[in-house]
């Protein structure tokens, strides 16, 4: 079964293009940095696709690269092409591609502390000129109604309200696609399931497509459509969410449901090149 | 007589105070905006001062035109500076920054005493009247006009810093570069933008002391009072910046008051507000109102 997920071809592709696609990019940072390294994947509209993977697989890297933040840190895209609604967008300011539809919410929130939530809420929909924004803030507090009540400094928020906050931020923007970093950072399990749950109310009410990084694959991968494993700046697994949460490596590594006893040694798998521990 | 004089002196110490707020609040929009500490702050107040002269005297514009224009000017000014000068020092060390700021400084300066002569230039005659009787106290009417105008703008910046879409954008941008990209926010026009509100707000201020003092390179010197404003209020805190330059103007004149007295020494004028800095970062290494980041995790 993993034999046959490893095609590069998505299983779950469909004729249709898919609102995103990375298509083989390599990602170096400082000029030396080889951190992706030949990745693609697609995410079709209307999805939640997981991208799951260890620390330092370049998950987040892969969401920067794709929301042009990768500039901000020095990193490049040299090779391969992000492409979204039929265009390329590597190489696009940052600014300019939350103005076409692409929203992340980063890695930890990054909410603006020293701001209010409301006027976190009204940065979300900087991009915007119409008149609609009121109504969408309405229609945030309605997805969260905790954050109405809090009137004082985001900064003074906690976690899960912060996380709230960040995914409402990206709502104000209304954009097509939503990029979301480890949602479920430092926070408990209980703000964990009430947080994706938002993640698949977002997805089925609002129609948003939504690209997930996720370390908790469990979570990740119930909610999910279609997901990606990727180690050491590439993917190496994909399939559905179904056929993923079925997949004896998967299983093993990431869901914590331990394998039958020829399973003791990573030597043994050839799906999974995993970095030796000791280096 | 005696208390006559303090009184007279406090009020010019706040009136003062109010232009080194104002002055102090466009070094802080620069230095949150786009963490450069602008050495070359006092050159706007002189070059915004030397072209609204210059269109008064050379061209015979109304004042109120003239004023106009070269606010206008000053803020396409501004936003030249910082985009041919400063946007290539993006990313390079703070060091370089500051040598860059203090070189302008020097700059612009040897520049305005190259167009406009070393000479220091009176203001035409603006006002019907020099000075007006405030409750029995002479204040010079251009300086009445400078404390409305100072107001209107603290005011003007809470608004747009409160409300506005590009201020809570500068806000953004001031807390986290990456987080107002994220958010669609350009960084490169929130620089440009903070650079010319300051250099045009600055001009303000250059021409209303210019038209009490008249037009000289002392103008610029203002940059240099504002320091201790600025670091007294706190680096990053526009609210800071107001009050630093409060205290700073009153300090002044009570030092001038206390030295013509009592001590005879003939320039604690100049002087007090820096040892007033000295105690005050010893006792608040922040400044009055400058923050440290909240932290919650």
């Amino acid at each position: 079964m993993a034999d046959a997920a490893l095609k590069l071809e998505p299983v779950a592709e469909t004729g249709a293009a898919p609102l995103l696609a990375v298509d083989n990019i390599e990602v170096v940072y400082n000029d030396v940095i080889l951190v992706l390294r030949g990745l693609s994947l697609k995410v079709p509209k209307g999805q939640i696709v997981a991208l799951l993977g260890s620390n330092g697989a370049g998950k987040s890297t892969t969401l920067k690269a794709i929301s042009g933040l990768l500039k901000t840190e020095d990193g490049e895209i040299t090779r391969g092409a992000v492409t979204f609604l039929g265009e390329k967008i590597n190489g696009i300011e940052p600014d300019k591609i939350v103005r076409r539809g692409i929203f992340q919410v980063m890695e930890g929130r990054r909410i603006i502390a020293d701001m209010t939530v409301l006027e976190n809420l009204r940065l979300g929909a900087f991009t915007r000129h119409d008149n609609e924004v009121k109504s969408d803030i309405e229609r945030v507090y309605e997805f969260f109604p905790r954050l109405r009540e809090r009137t004082g400094l985001a900064g003074y928020l906690s976690g899960g309200e912060q996380q709230m906050l960040a995914i409402g931020r990206a709502m104000m923007a209304r954009p097509k696609l939503i990029l979301m970093d480890e949602p479920s950072m430092g926070l408990s399990p209980l703000m964990v399931k009430e947080v994706f749950a938002i993640i698949k109310k977002l997805n089925v009410e609002l129609g948003v497509t939504i690209l997930l990084v996720e370390q908790n694959a469990r979570l990740a991968l119930s909610v999910a459509d279609y997901g990606y494993i990727m180690e050491q700046g590439k993917i190496v697994l994909d399939g559905t969410a179904q056929m993923l949460q079925t997949n004896e490596d998967v299983k093993e590594f990431y869901l914590g449901q331990g394998g039958g006893a020829e399973r003791k040694s990573f030597k043994n798998l050839k799906s999974f090149k995993r970095r030796k521990r000791w280096l | 007589m005696q208390s006559q004089l303090l009184l007279q002196l406090i009020i010019n110490g706040l009136i003062i105070g109010t232009l080194y707020g104002v002055v102090g609040m466009c070094f802080v929009l620069i230095y949150k905006a786009s963490q450069v500490v602008n050495f070359a702050q006092g050159e706007f107040l002189l070059i915004g001062a030397w072209v609204c002269w210059w269109l008064l005297t050379a061209w015979n514009i109304p004042f109120f035109w003239g004023f106009l224009i070269a606010v206008v000017f000053m803020m396409a000014f501004g936003m030249a500076v910082q985009m041919v000068i400063l946007r290539p020092l993006i990313g390079e060390p703070i060091i370089s920054v500051i040598m860059v700021t203090i070189g302008m400084s020097i700059f612009f300066q040897a520049l305005m005493k190259w167009m406009f002569g070393t000479f220091a230039q009176p203001f035409p005659p603006i006002f019907p009247v020099d000075k007006v009787n405030v409750l029995g106290l002479q204040v010079q009417t251009a300086y009445l006009m400078s404390t409305g105008v100072s107001l209107a703008i603290m005011a003007g910046f809470a608004w747009f810093f409160k409300y506005s879409k590009m201020g809570l954008a500068m806000r953004a941008t001031a807390f986290s570069q990456q987080v107002a990209q994220s958010l669609g926010i350009s960084v490169r026009q929130v620089f440009a933008l903070s650079w010319g509100i300051s250099a045009a707000v600055s001009a303000v201020a250059g021409v209303v002391v210019g038209m009490v003092n008249g037009v000289s390179s002392a103008l610029s010197y203002f940059g240099i009072k504002v320091f201790p404003a600025v670091i007294l209020g706190g680096l990053d805190s526009i609210f800071g910046a107001v009050v630093g330059g409060l205290i700073v103007g009153l300090l002044e004149n009570l030092g001038q008051y206390v030295d013509s007295q009592y001590l005879k020494w003939g320039n604690l004028y100049e002087i007090i507000p820096f040892y007033v800095l000295i105690i005050i970062l010893m006792i608040k290494p922040y400044g009055l109102f400058g923050t440290r980041d909240i932290e919650r995790v």
